[in-house]
């Protein structure tokens, strides 16, 4: 037994090279300049940079308009799929997931396709109704498996002690729900914040987001600047995946 | 009333999320380079598509083939790796435990444009020339981690007793490992291998971020080039058309066969019950 432990040594080597040496190589180039010597200057140039705020700003915009939409449209959807009354056949359920096993670009690029064809302006309505498009699977589906596997007598229990079904769906099934609401949250809010090509190809260029400030300036060689912007987007990714992560354990005790 | 209603909201959303998909479908029917205009029933595209006989288009072909062969081999070594990681992971206790399975959390949770640049800054330290390896290499660390979760319930879910008593019987390390270990870890593994598979195929910016500069083109960063150029290859309509149809029909396969193994399981417990 104790030998078989060190199985798991060529990986632990391999994450440390791989993701590990990556992330610090991040945080140094990140607090260096061209030559080499220690600066802040690459982060506090963001602080500085109007262009590069506003876009932020834009991007956090859009990723939080993104996950409420894809709740508000995405929850009844699942809540519905869930119930054997409304769907019996798992085709639906196959033909909702089907989305997230294809390519994304590929997906962008018919939904941008046909919103050009049927002339509509691409800008801001269609960045949302394109990034809605292609995350709403990632929504319904984790929010699906927490109600299709929920205890259906708790429901029962509460409309039989008296409660409305609207009550019992307030006070049992939606706070049941949450560890399910929660990772849809990380699948599309961490997506929407780091995107790059698909707000690209949904505005024709005219919404810049945070992750095509991160490429361009990897590409034209900032890679100073580029790891310094990377190193705020990985805080914020940080901070979310701490909160849904909590959020999870929290909600996943109460059951 | 309300069995309607809710009908009428999942058949909407479906329309509306499969438009640009049928769209695309349709007009790969048709010959016109401009998607959109429909210049009569042809499938020339198609028969373009299957020789391989497209207008100075032919890169497509090898971006496809890339993004096959690139797949396969991430998906292969991730396989190999993470069932040989889940299995040490298993048996570690405590913090190492703890730490290991943390780390291995990481590249999931990662963004892909941070695994691209963090990776793509890694090959410029250690001054690796970008190409098909480091591509491969950077496909291997975001797919190994779901091949260990994959692996993982198998492990905990089998008796370690089974793996101790064919050393016993006298079976060496390696034949308790091919005969005893893989066969109850087997379903993990081909899960977890075709969730590399697929995750390998969808992947865009870690590619984008780590093929380098000697014009190595899979289908995700072909099709990110071709519609910055603004014209669109048409080919990539039958192509896209075909992709659709083939997930779709082997997710209605596994879901079935599924089904039926979930089917003939339930009858068998009630067979034992009684």
């Amino acid at each position: 037994m104790r030998k078989r432990s060190n199985w798991s040594l060529p990986y632990l080597i391999f994450l440390i090279i791989f993701v590990v040496l990556p992330l610090i190589l991040i945080l140094v180039y990140a607090v260096q300049d061209g030559q080499g010597g220690f600066t802040l200057g690459n982060i506090t140039r963001f602080f500085t940079d109007k262009d590069a705020l506003s876009t932020f700003a834009v991007s956090i915009e859009v990723a939080l308009e993104t996950t409420i939409l894809c709740i508000l449209i995405g929850y009844p959807a699942a809540w519905i799929l869930s119930r054997r009354e409304y769907n019996k056949s798992a085709v639906t359920i196959i033909l909702f997931i089907m989305p997230m096993w294809i390519n994304a670009l590929m997906r962008t690029l018919a939904t941008a396709q046909l919103f050009t064809i049927l002339g509509m302006n691409l800008g801001k309505g269609t960045l949302l109704f394109g990034m809605v498009y292609d995350f709403l699977p990632f929504m319904i589906y984790p929010i699906y498996n927490v109600l299709v596997k929920m205890e259906k007598s708790y429901i029962d229990a509460a409309v039989d002690l008296g409660a409305t079904p609207w009550r019992a769906f307030w006070k049992v099934t939606f706070p049941l729900s949450m560890p399910g609401v929660a990772s849809g949250v990380l699948m599309v809010f961490m997506p929407t914040v780091s995107t790059f090509a698909i707000s690209e190809f949904l505005t024709n260029n005219k919404i810049k987001l945070f992750g095509t400030i991160i490429q361009e300036n990897i590409n034209s060689s900032m890679w100073n600047y580029g790891a310094a912007l990377s190193l705020i987007m990985l805080i914020i990714i940080g901070i979310t995946s701490l909160f849904s992560k909590d959020k999870e354990q929290a909600e996943g005790g109460l059951v | 009333m309300r069995k309607f209603a809710a009908r009428a909201y999942i058949w909407v959303l479906l329309i509306l999320m499969y438009a640009p998909l049928v769209f695309i479908a349709i007009f790969s029917f048709t010959e016109s380079r401009v998607l959109g205009s429909w210049d009569g029933f042809s499938t020339k595209l198609y028969q373009n598509l299957l020789t391989g006989n497209m207008q100075g288009n032919a890169s497509l072909l090898s971006a496809v083939q890339n993004t096959l062969i690139i797949a396969l081999i991430a998906a292969l070594v991730s396989m190999m790796l993470g069932t040989i990681a889940a299995i040490g992971i298993h048996n570690l206790k405590g913090r190492k435990k703890q730490a290991i399975t943390f780390l291995n959390n990481v590249p999931m949770i990662n963004p892909d444009i941070i695994t691209g640049v963090s990776l793509f800054l890694l090959f410029v330290f250690l001054g690796i020339s970008q190409g098909y390896l480091t591509v491969i290499l950077a496909h291997i660390t975001f797919c190994t981690p779901y091949v260990v979760l994959s692996v993982m319930p198998k492990l905990q879910r089998m008796d370690s007793n089974i793996y101790e008593a064919a050393l016993d019987l006298g079976a060496t390390p390696a034949q308790a490992f091919w005969k005893v270990l893989v066969p109850e870890l087997k379903p993990g593994m081909i899960s977890g291998f075709i969730l590399a598979f697929t995750m390998s195929l969808d992947d865009f910016a870690v590619t984008f971020f780590t093929r380098g500069t000697i014009g190595l083109d899979t289908l995700s960063t072909y099709i990110y080039a071709d519609a910055r150029k603004g014209g669109l290859t048409p080919e990539l309509r039958p192509l896209m058309t075909l992709i659709f149809l083939v997930v779709l029909i082997l997710l209605l396969v596994i879901n079935i066969r599924q089904a039926r193994i979930a089917k003939k399981n339930y009858i068998k417990q009630k067979l034992y019950k009684y």
